[in-house]
């Protein structure tokens, strides 16, 4: 026999403030758990989408990243000539050796002196093939030219990154001629120009810090990172792109998903503890009423589940009222370092719909558990006693 | 004060509840303050450095080395008392999963400018100074790989490849906290002797003779090697820490949000808690004006009330931020050395405990005060 | 002149959109060290006569003296000072408050004198020992019989020595044995320490222990009996 829901619906109206309370504070727990999600959601996202599972990158054994990377021009050539490489369109391989630096450029915003550790990519056209999740908007830069493409997150946040404009860093200008994007991946914070014209203004030499190649046949990682590896002739180390890039992100992505924990665990206590409260007063004031049910005939347990329906529903009204106030923050970029190279990483808050669903359930957990031991205690009462 | 007993037997009256608020408000007011000694924190390490220190860097960015020749030319800038110069040699121990920043040093120069900030002991430091293999590590790294002085560990370079074995001969104590007890020091001459081709200072430090001068030293010296091939970019040590804790992003900000969030869903916790008490007592209130309470007396017994759970939670939540990172060592993986709760954040959360007091109390105690008497009765009757 | 003076008395409450009128002119008298039960059916008005005197009431217009004093012209603060001092009130739910003992709750009026804590105790002790509940004074209401919640609360009607003592049917939820004992020590506090008494009743054998008898009808005096003891 169960009791019906518009009984616990007219009790709930009965308190309409201490109701929105409860439901209010477990929405702010919610809310800031979406949030942070979403925050370690955006960043990881960002690394791990940077570079495909299909694609190889080399670089110098030992070489932690890129940018204490280094491979001769002699080695890029003996690596480009792999029988595991896929070919492209021109019949030639697909492999993109590339240099890679960190410069300083200035910040849009009102103080000039607001730098940022900027990763600059010298690239060839190959590079934009190898890729396959590069979008390009304008031309890219010509042979030759002190041209350069600008990642759309870093278009947005940096200064004189428009078509057309001319950025001015390692004493020279150069001609912004396209944008690009990357899936929202890391590369998007990045700047690429012709490795020629980058290794001649900055590192100097003739040589790259990483060779990007796509293996011809998707599975066949383990065998071109053994055949590339074993070469006597090199000394290098061959990771997978796309892990490569997730893993640089696995320090910060702990320590996210760490502070994410402990804020929305101690919160999420907190907001139990209210909700207990609600429950226990509720029940209290409820007491001749409960009596009553269980006079009429109304079993203990259907008394239980009334009430921690009771709590469950207050804690997902809750709940949605947390997801609708993290909301908004779907998509806004922000920025952080990514370590391992101490460059600018920009990425934006991603609110799944998987994670709106964990955080429903998360607060229809709270409101479980917040209502159970009062729930219990309705359940148990002595009939006599509360009816006195 | 005569009301006490009366104020302590409401609060004991339903312990359970009045247990579950109080701590409610000290989780809020625990994290409250722990999140805001992240941000202090990271301020603190945004103005560590020595005031007559400054830090020459190439211009272009912090991965390009400058010249060895510039030490001789930067000795000779006015004001210029002391130079050094050291670099970062991005080592792994192990599974390279615990992060840190080995740094070659020009050792005698190195450890002559912060001969004030890191405290070694006189033998340790002659046999650092004797050996070219030789190490000094700080506890809290010797602490975290289990070494201890004497040791001889093997890095991987990760800039400079290869295995490197050094000699842990010493360790340092720390004026401020906040350098770091995670350094690993070793002598430039081994770097350079293994990489000679590649290896120049990474950057150079500079003591000066007067910190009112770092304006004009920095200006003297970036003018002297503006047409040079490595220009130069000079300022402050706390300028430097300052722009490396900007790398982390707007974390201020986000945490500021979220000590937000938490402090108000704790306010909507707190002051439900006690409109509800004041509600199941709305009886008693009418009894206590019958005997002749006043609506002032009452609406103050209600106040006292809250600010007593308030301030309750404030004690233990901010007693538990206080305590747990030092009985635990907590440094956030290493990115905040010296982390600690300061004076201001404890009082800024013993204000937050006033305002949710006052806030959580002041509608309950209104309406208990405003209470019509002879509706009430009626009820309890 | 008399201690309570009521006087053209009319009073009407509003139930939801109707008016209800409980007096319309009532006009009644309180000596001093009188012992009065007001009787009637419910509904007429013999409550809102205790809380008019109590000053927890106001008249719709009328007066309401008492020793003097215009209790309709007082703000609730004064007013809240006022029935410290001159009233005790006692009621049919004894109404004590259940975080508080016995003595505890017996001391609250005093709480709100300039009394020191040693003073108070000793008010205290007397007051229990008047009611004979000495024995019972850390005990908490619940732990207490019907009978003793209400001499305890008849001991806090009277702690602070008010001259007044009005009582809402104090023997309404009790057996004739603890009735009989809560009439006697009504009847002592009005002899031994001469409380003017008005006690609203339904129980005729308790409106025997009065010196007066006053009947209420629908707002109006209906007779008035005195005791021949």
């Amino acid at each position: 026999m169960k009791i019906p829901l518009i009984y616990n619906v007219r009790s709930v109206m009965q308190r309409p403030v201490s109701t929105a309370f409860t439901a209010l504070g477990i929405g702010l727990v919610v809310a800031v758990f979406v949030a942070m999600l979403a925050l370690a959601n955006g960043f990881a996202s960002a690394l791990t989408k940077t570079g495909g599972d299909d694609n190889l990158l080399v670089m110098r054994k030992g070489a932690d990243s890129e940018l204490s990377s280094g491979i001769s021009r002699a080695d890029m050539n003996i690596i480009a000539s792999f029988p595991q490489i896929a070919t492209g369109s021109d019949g030639r391989p697909l492999v993109s050796p590339e240099t890679y630096v960190v410069l300083n450029l200035p910040r849009k915003g009102p103080d000039s002196t607001l730098l940022a550790n900027v990763v600059m990519r010298g690239v060839s056209q190959r590079a934009f093939e190898v890729r396959k999740n590069i979008k390009v908007t304008g031309r890219t830069f010509n042979n030759g030219q002190s041209e350069v493409c600008v990642g759309e997150k870093l278009a947005a946040r940096y200064r004189n990154t428009a078509i057309g404009e001319r950025m001015r860093f390692a004493g020279r200008e150069w001609t912004v001629v396209c944008h690009f994007t990357a899936d929202g991946s890391s590369f998007e914070s990045e700047v690429w120009g012709e490795a020629e014209q980058f290794q001649g203004a900055m590192r100097g030499g003739n040589s790259y810090q990483s060779v990007t190649l796509r293996l011809a046949d998707k599975g066949g990682f383990e065998e071109a990172k053994r055949a590339l590896m074993g070469d006597q002739r090199l000394q290098v180390d061959a990771h997978l792109e796309s892990t490569f890039y997730a893993d640089q992100s696995k320090l910060l992505g702990r320590i996210l998903s760490f502070l994410a924990v402990m804020i929305t665990g101690i919160m999420s206590v907190g907001a139990v503890f209210g909700a207990v409260n609600t429950m226990y007063a509720s029940i209290s004031s409820r007491t001749p009423e409960i009596a009553v049910l269980l006079t009429l005939g109304f079993k203990p347990h259907s008394v239980l589940l009334s009430f921690l329906v009771e709590s469950a529903v207050i804690a997902f009204i809750g709940g949605v009222l947390g997801c609708l106030i993290a909301l908004p923050i779907n998509g806004m970029v922000t920025s952080t370092t990514n370590w391992a190279s101490f460059s600018e990483v920009a990425f934006a808050f991603r609110i799944t719909p998987s994670l709106l669903v964990s955080g429903l359930v998360f607060a229809v957990v709270m409101g479980v558990v917040g209502g159970f031991f009062p729930a219990r205690k309705a359940s148990r009462m002595p009939v006599v006693q509360a009816l006195r | 004060m005569r009301f006490i007993p009366l104020v302590l037997s409401n609060l004991l009256r339903q312990k359970l509840r009045t247990t579950l608020t109080v701590m409610s408000v000290a989780l809020a007011l625990f994290l409250f303050a722990s999140l805001r000694s992240v941000v202090t924190q990271l301020e603190i390490s945004g103005q560590v450095g020595a005031a007559n220190r400054m830090i020459v860097q190439n211009a272009a960015a912090f991965i390009f080395p400058l010249p060895q020749s510039y030490a001789n030319r930067l000795a000779t800038v006015p004001h210029v008392t002391g130079v050094t110069w050291a670099n970062w040699f991005g080592g792994k121990y192990g599974d390279g999963k615990k992060f840190f920043g080995p740094f070659a040093v020009d050792p005698v120069s190195y450890l002559d400018i912060y001969k004030n900030d890191f405290i070694i002991p006189p033998e340790q430091k002659e046999a650092f100074l004797r050996e070219r293999t030789a190490a000094i590590v700080g506890p809290g790294l010797l602490k975290a790989f289990g070494w201890k002085i004497g040791d001889d560990v093997t890095l991987q370079g990760t800039i400079f490849p290869g295995d490197w074995t050094f000699t842990i001969r010493g360790t340092y104590a720390l004026k401020d906290p906040a350098y770091g007890d995670e350094q690993f020091l070793f002598h430039y001459d081994y770097l350079y002797e293994r990489n000679k081709e590649n290896v120049t200072p990474g950057w150079f430090i500079l003591r000066i003779d007067d910190p009112q001068q770092s304006g004009v030293v920095a200006k003297a010296i970036d003018d002297e090697f503006r047409n040079s091939t490595a220009p130069t970019k000079t300022g402050t040590e706390q300028a430097f820490s300052a722009g490396f804790v900007t790398l982390f992003g707007n974390i201020q900000l986000l945490l500021g949000t979220i000590g937000m969030a938490v402090v108000f869903a704790i306010l909507l916790i707190a002051a439900n808690a006690m409109l509800m008490n004041q509600r199941e007592r709305t009886g008693e209130i009418a009894v206590l004006k019958t005997v002749g309470f006043t609506d002032r007396t009452i609406f103050t017994l209600v106040i006292v009330e809250a600010a007593v759970i308030a301030l309750t939670g404030a004690l233990i939540g901010l007693g538990l931020a206080i305590i747990l990172p030092k009985a635990t060592g907590f440094n956030a993986f290493g990115f905040l050395p010296g982390f600690h709760v300061t004076g201001g954040t404890a009082i800024v959360g013993a204000v937050i405990a006033l305002f949710l007091a006052v806030v959580s109390g002041f509608t309950p105690a209104y309406q208990a005060a405003r209470l019509p008497v002879v509706q009430a009765l009626r009820r309890v009757e | 002149m008399a201690l309570v003076q009521i006087r053209d008395v009319y009073k009407s409450f509003r139930r939801d959109t109707q008016s209800v009128d409980v007096y319309t002119g009532l006009t009644v008298d309180f000596a001093e060290g009188s012992f009065t039960a007001l009787m009637g059916p419910s509904g007429s008005g013999k409550s809102t006569l205790l809380n008019l005197v109590a000053g927890l009431d106001r008249p719709t217009s009328g007066s309401v003296r008492v020793g003097g004093a215009e209790v309709g012209t007082m703000n609730t603060s004064q007013l809240a000072t006022w029935r410290s001092r001159t009233i005790g009130f006692v009621f049919q739910s004894y109404n004590l408050l259940p975080v508080l003992t016995a003595q505890q709750n017996v001391e609250l009026p005093l709480l709100l004198t300039h009394l020191k804590k040693r003073e108070r105790a000793e008010r205290v002790a007397i007051a229990l020992g008047v009611v004979g509940l000495t024995d019972r004074m850390d005990h908490y209401p619940r732990q207490l019989s019907g009978g003793q919640e209400q001499r305890v609360s008849i001991a806090r009607a009277f702690v602070a020595d008010p001259q007044i003592i009005l009582l809402d049917e104090p023997t309404g939820q009790l057996d004739s044995k603890s009735s009989e004992e809560v009439l006697s020590l009504l009847q002592r506090l009005n002899g031994e320490f001469n409380k003017t008494i008005i006690m609203v009743t339904h129980d005729a054998k308790a409106a025997e222990r009065a010196k007066t008898v006053l009947h209420l009808e629908k707002g109006v005096l209906m007779e008035r009996q005195e005791a021949h003891a």
